[in-house]
This record gives structure tokens, C-alpha cells and sequence, in this order.
């Protein structure tokens, strides 16, 4: 098992997916889904980032007697994905400040319960559009 | 350098400074004109592109100057010149059509940031098409899916709010599986260039990290198509999106997803590799059908429009993974050429439903009765699109159901080409649901509806002739997705 230490980052990355993958799905609360996703996405990140690493690998900038440096693109590239992540975050909050507006809640099971009241009314009414239709 | 060399960039440059333009202007009326050109302008150079990738084969373009290994290359062949006319077109057209449908369903102080959302969402799109670099699609991807998330919550329900929360939780779910896919392979490749991966992914093939590294991409991708059972978000956000939206996301976002799909598992991976050694067939074919008949199953008993249409329109995509299931060149030209149908035909349906929300202000079956005598040409349209999404001859869905029926019969399932049929009787009777509504019944006694605005039937018939021409003259459409799938299933592989 002298792998374990080695690949400590990859046990990290799954631990991290796994619970917030199964925060989002387990959670109520729309805030906590938001974190829990948040959560999803940071543990790529140190994916791309372990990827991007050689042992004994020098941060990649040019000097005298470093001849191992570590690949600098998936850490570039995480750079644009770590921004996708904070836009998708804003975008998720501002979603929730307007639930929580317009019903006056951030708790899903909730605002099913509203829906389906709002639905029923729907129904009826759809009924007597039909009838005096006919 | 020409303009024309720059046309590969300028297709997603146009809409892309378009949207910061429309919020700095702020004038609801100049802002769709501004819209409006942009979406032209990127038309005309998609079309310009595809004569010359027709004239001259594969064009790439190096974004700023550097060459692929380093820098990120555009890359139009056959194919993206084909979805690139459809995104651009569908959009230029629902352009014409919100002019009136926005000032009705968005407050005016948000129209400016409505048209700047609506542009990213189409940049987006386009820059996936457009792009041969890996990492840009994700980008891209992300790009498109945040600028529609705004989109759908802008609907006047409050429902809207809910449904764009579940699917910026699905589709950022999806796209943190694609972010990981490409890790996988840049991991064992050292590339993120689409033409590079497709090189020196045959030699690593049989490693577990390429294998997980194509999961993590079909599962991901299949969230963005709505895949069946991956389709969750789909017929909320499509019900709920203001109609503009719904038209313009139902016609262009699917097929982009399903454009990614094809690329991923014909390009980067081949078609050995996706469909021969990976048992991918045994998942497409029967997920391609379960979503045909349960989706078209839903859509019967739907009693508002927009979520019926919004379940056939998971139905619709469950045949072009179907297509992709089958492995063959006919296959893939069926996936190709319903991608395209569908769009045709999706289009001139939400369009004309959005025409109904105009003069009704909702879209109950309720509130179809009788529609036929006070807005025949809307309700004309409807029935022409129907047509076409059962599959009756004259239209273009029967184009590519009968390539579809030929590529199942081509690989002896017969069983599979009567479930596609079964499929078409469901969808005849989701259909004529709609037509008995508004032709057979008598409407409420005193309304004053009258036919749609002249802007909104203009755009709507343009897509209702493109649907019986290109159903008719099936050579142009025929030939370009045939050519795009025999380069897919020959040289890419």
C-alpha cells in the first residue's frame, strides 16, 4: 500500500467529489445544494492542479539550476475554470434570492408543496375553460 | 489577411461584443435592432463559411497567430459548417420573431440585459461549433449554459426561477463531468487540440484513465443533451422560459449538445474505439427508444402546449442518439439530418406557440379551442410543424425517419425500426390533440383574439416552407449530412 501516500491528492479529489456530489442530492436547502456543488467543482480543480505536478518539480519560471518544472497549462487552465465556478456560484445565489422572493422560502420540498397547490388551481381552471368550450 | 480568412472568428466575435454593446446602449428598440443585425451578420458568415468549406475543404484558423500545439485552433469542416448555418439561421430568425414577443413578456428595464444574455447564450453555441480545441468547448460550453440560465429565469411564472435553479444544478453537474473527461485525456495525451487527441489517443486506449475519461464525457454530455433518463431539467425549463427563449434554446441548444457528442465519440475517440470496443450501442439503442416511447408516452398527456412540445422534444432527441447508437454512416447521416429537421421543425413550433402567449397571454390546451378560425395562419403553421414531427412525406420529418428506418433495416433490427414507428403513432396523437383543439372546437363565445403580428408570421413561415422545401429537395440537406457523416466514420476514426 506504499501507493496511498503518493496518490494522497487523488483520494483527496474523490473524497471531496463524492460528498458534495452527494450534498447536492441529499440537501433541501437550495443554499446547501450551492455549496455542495461548489464543493463538486473545487475538487477538480485540485485534480487539474496534482495532474500539473512533477515530484521535485519547480514552480515553471525560468532560473539558473532548476531543470525540473512543473507543466504550468492545467494550472492555467484551472485558472478559467476556477472563474466559470465563481460565475456559476453568483449566478446559482442570485437564483436563490429570487426564489426566496418569490416564495418566500429556499427549501425545495417546500416550494414543491406551493407548486402543486398553484398546479391544482391550474387544473380546475383548465377543466372549465374545456367545458365551455365545448 | 482578408475578412474572409478572419470568417471562422468572426462568426462568434460578432454576437460575443454584441452582448456587452446591448447593455451599454440600453434603448429597448435599438437594442433588438442591434441584436437583430448581429445575428444576421454571424448568419452570413456562417453561410460564407460553408460555401468555402464546400469550395475548399477543412478551414482552421489559429487564434492570435500561434500554431495548434500551443495555441487554440478554430477547425470548420463539413459538419461544423452545417450546425454552425443551423445555430446561426435558427437564431437570426427568432431574432425577427422577438421584437413583439419580448416587449410583451419582459419588463422593460431588463430588455437590454434579456438581448446581452440572449447573445452570450448564442456566442456560446456557436463557439462550440466553431472551436477544435477541447478545453474551449468547455469554455464555450459554460459560457452558453450560465447565459441561459439567466434566460429561462426571466419567465413570468414564478416557476421559471426554479426550473433555471434545477438546471444550472444538472448542467453544471454535466459540465464538471466533461471538465473531468478532458483532464483524463489531456492526462494521458499531453493535448487539448481535437485533430492532436484523435492522434495519440489510439495508443493509450486500453488504459482505465482513457476509459473513465469517456464515461465521465458521455455522462456529462448526455446531461446537456437530455438524454433520457439524464433529461430532468428539460421540460421545466423549457415550459417555464419566456417563448423567445424556448424557441431559441429548443432549436439550437439540443442539437449543439448532440453536436459535441458526435465530435467526442466519432472525432477524439473514433468510432472503433466509442462504438466498437466500448459498449456504447447497448446503451444508446435502448436509451435512445425507452426516451421515444416514455417521453412521446408523457407528452399525450400533457395539458400545457410548451411541456408537450417540450417532451417530444426529448422524444425527438432520443432518435438522433439512436442514429449515433446504430454505428453505420446511415445512422450518423439520420442523427445528422433530424438534428437539422429538428430544428426546422421545433422552431416554427415554439415560434407559433410564442404567437399564441402573444394574443392569449398563456398556452393551455384550453386555450387552443377554436384558435383555428381566429389565427389560421398560426394555427396552419402548427399543423405543418406537427406533420413534420410525426414524419408524414411531404415534410422534412419523414426525411430522416426514413433514413433512420433504412439505417435500423441496414443493421437487420426490425424490432427497433417498429418501436420508431410506434414512436411516430404517438406522436400522431400528441399532435392531434392540438389540431382537434383548435380546429374542431367552438371558442369561448366573446374573444377578441386576431391572427399574430405580421413579425411574428414572417419568421414562423420562413421555417414552415424550409420544413416542406427541405423535404421536398432533399439534396442539398441530404448531401451535406451524408458527407459529414462518411468524414466522421471514415477519417476520423
Amino acid at each position: 500500500m506504499s501507493e496511498i501516500p503518493g496518490l494522497f491528492n487523488y483520494w483527496v479529489v474523490v473524497f471531496l467529489m463524492m460528498a458534495g456530489f452527494y450534498v447536492v442530492i441529499s440537501q433541501g436547502n437550495l443554499v446547501k445544494k450551492l455549496v455542495g456543488l461548489g464543493l463538486f467543482q473545487a475538487s477538480v480543480f485540485i485534480l487539474y492542479i496534482t495532474m500539473g505536478n512533477l515530484s521535485g518539480g519547480q514552480a515553471p519560471i525560468v532560473s539558473q539550476g532548476v531543470f525540473i518544472y512543473s507543466n504550468p497549462l492545467p494550472h492555467v487552465l484551472i485558472l478559467t475554470a476556477i472563474v466559470v465556478g465563481v460565475a456559476t456560484t453568483a449566478v446559482g445565489l442570485a437564483l436563490v434570492v429570487r426564489i426566496h422572493e418569490a416564495y418566500g422560502t429556499v427549501e425545495e420540498d417546500e416550494i414543491h408543496a406551493r407548486d402543486m397547490a398553484d398546479d391544482e388551481s391550474l387544473f380546475e381552471e383548465n377543466r372549465d375553460g374545456e367545458e365551455s368550450g365545448r | 489577411m482578408t475578412l474572409l480568412d478572419h470568417l471562422p472568428i468572426l462568426v462568434v466575435i460578432i454576437p460575443l461584443l454584441t452582448a456587452p454593446l446591448c447593455v451599454l446602449v440600453e434603448r429597448p428598440r435599438l437594442v433588438w435592432g442591434l441584436a437583430l443585425v448581429s445575428a444576421w451578420l454571424s448568419f452570413a458568415a456562417a453561410i460564407a463559411l460553408a460555401l468555402s468549406v464546400a469550395a475548399s475543404g477543412t478551414l482552421t484558423y489559429q487564434l492570435g497567430g500561434w500554431p495548434p500545439p500551443w495555441g487554440i485552433e478554430y477547425r470548420i469542416d463539413t459538419l461544423a459548417s452545417f450546425v454552425l448555418m443551423i445555430v446561426t439561421a435558427m437564431a437570426a430568425l427568432v431574432m425577427l420573431f422577438a421584437k413583439e414577443s419580448v416587449v410583451r413578456e419582459i419588463p422593460e428595464q431588463r430588455i437590454s440585459r434579456f438581448y446581452a444574455a440572449m447573445m452570450l447564450a448564442f456566442a456560446g453555441l456557436v463557439g462550440i461549433v466553431a472551436t477544435g480545441d477541447a478545453f474551449n468547448i468547455f469554455v464555450f460550453l459554460e459560457i452558453s449554459s450560465l447565459a441561459s440560465y439567466a434566460l429561462i429565469s426571466m419567465g413570468k411564472d414564478r416557476r421559471a426561477l426554479n426550473a433555471a435553479f434545477q438546471y444550472l444544478v444538472m448542467g453544471t453537474i454535466g459540465a464538471t463531468f466533461i471538465l473531468i473527461g478532458i483532464g483524463f485525456l489531456y492526462m494521458m495525451t499531453g493535448t487539448l487540440n481535437i485533430q492532436d487527441l484523435a492522434m495519440r489517443l489510439p495508443d493509450v486506449a486500453d488504459t482505465r484513465t482513457v476509459r473513465a475519461g469517456f464515461a465521465f464525457l458521455t455522462v456529462g454530455i448526455g446531461l446537456k443533451l437530455a438524454l433520457f433518463p439524464l433529461h430532468l431539467w428539460l421540460p421545466n425549463a423549457y415550459t417555464y422560459a419566456p417563448s423567445v427563449v424556448t424557441a431559441f434554446l429548443a432549436a439550437t441548444a439540443t442539437k449543439v449538445a448532440v453536436y459535441v457528442l458526435l465530435r467526442f465519440l466519432l472525432n477524439v475517440f473514433g468510432i472503433d474505439f466509442s462504438l466498437g470496443r466500448m459498449p456504447l450501442e447497448y446503451l444508446l439503442i435502448p436509451l435512445g427508444l425507452v426516451g421515444v416511447l416514455s417521453a412521446s408516452l408523457v407528452a399525450i398527456y400533457q395539458v400545457e402546449v410548451k411541456r408537450l412540445l417540450a417532451y417530444s422534444s426529448v422524444a425527438q432527441i432520443g432518435y438522433m442518439v439512436l442514429g449515433i447508437g446504430l454505428a453505420t454512416t446511415t445512422g450518423i447521416t439520420a442523427t445528422i439530418l433530424h438534428l437539422f429537421n429538428h430544428a426546422l421543425m421545433k422552431g416554427a413550433l415554439f415560434i407559433a406557440l410564442g404567437a399564441v402567449a402573444y394574443r392569449l397571454g398563456s398556452t393551455g390546451i384550453g386555450d387552443f379551442a377554436g384558435l383555428g378560425r381566429r389565427m389560421p395562419w398560426t394555427m396552419a403553421a402548427i399543423v405543418a410543424g406537427g406533420l413534420s414531427l410525426i414524419g408524414v412525406p411531404p415534410t422534412v420529418g419523414f426525411v430522416s425517419k426514413w433514413y433512420l428506418v433504412q439505417a435500423t433495416l441496414e443493421r437487420d433490427l426490425w424490432p427497433v425500426a417498429l418501436l420508431i414507428l410506434l414512436g411516430s403513432i404517438l406522436a400522431l396523437i400528441y399532435v392531434w390533440k392540438l389540431v382537434e383543439a383548435a380546429w374542431f372546437r367552438h371558442p369561448p363565445a366573446e374573444t377578441d383574439v386576431r391572427e399574430a403580428p405580421l413579425s411574428m408570421l414572417v419568421p414562423l413561415w420562413a421555417l414552415v416552407i424550409a420544413n416542406v422545401y427541405f423535404g421536398l429537395d432533399t439534396g442539398i440537406s441530404v448531401g451535406l449530412a451524408r458527407s459529414a457523416a462518411a468524414a466522421l466514420t471514415g477519417g476520423g476514426g
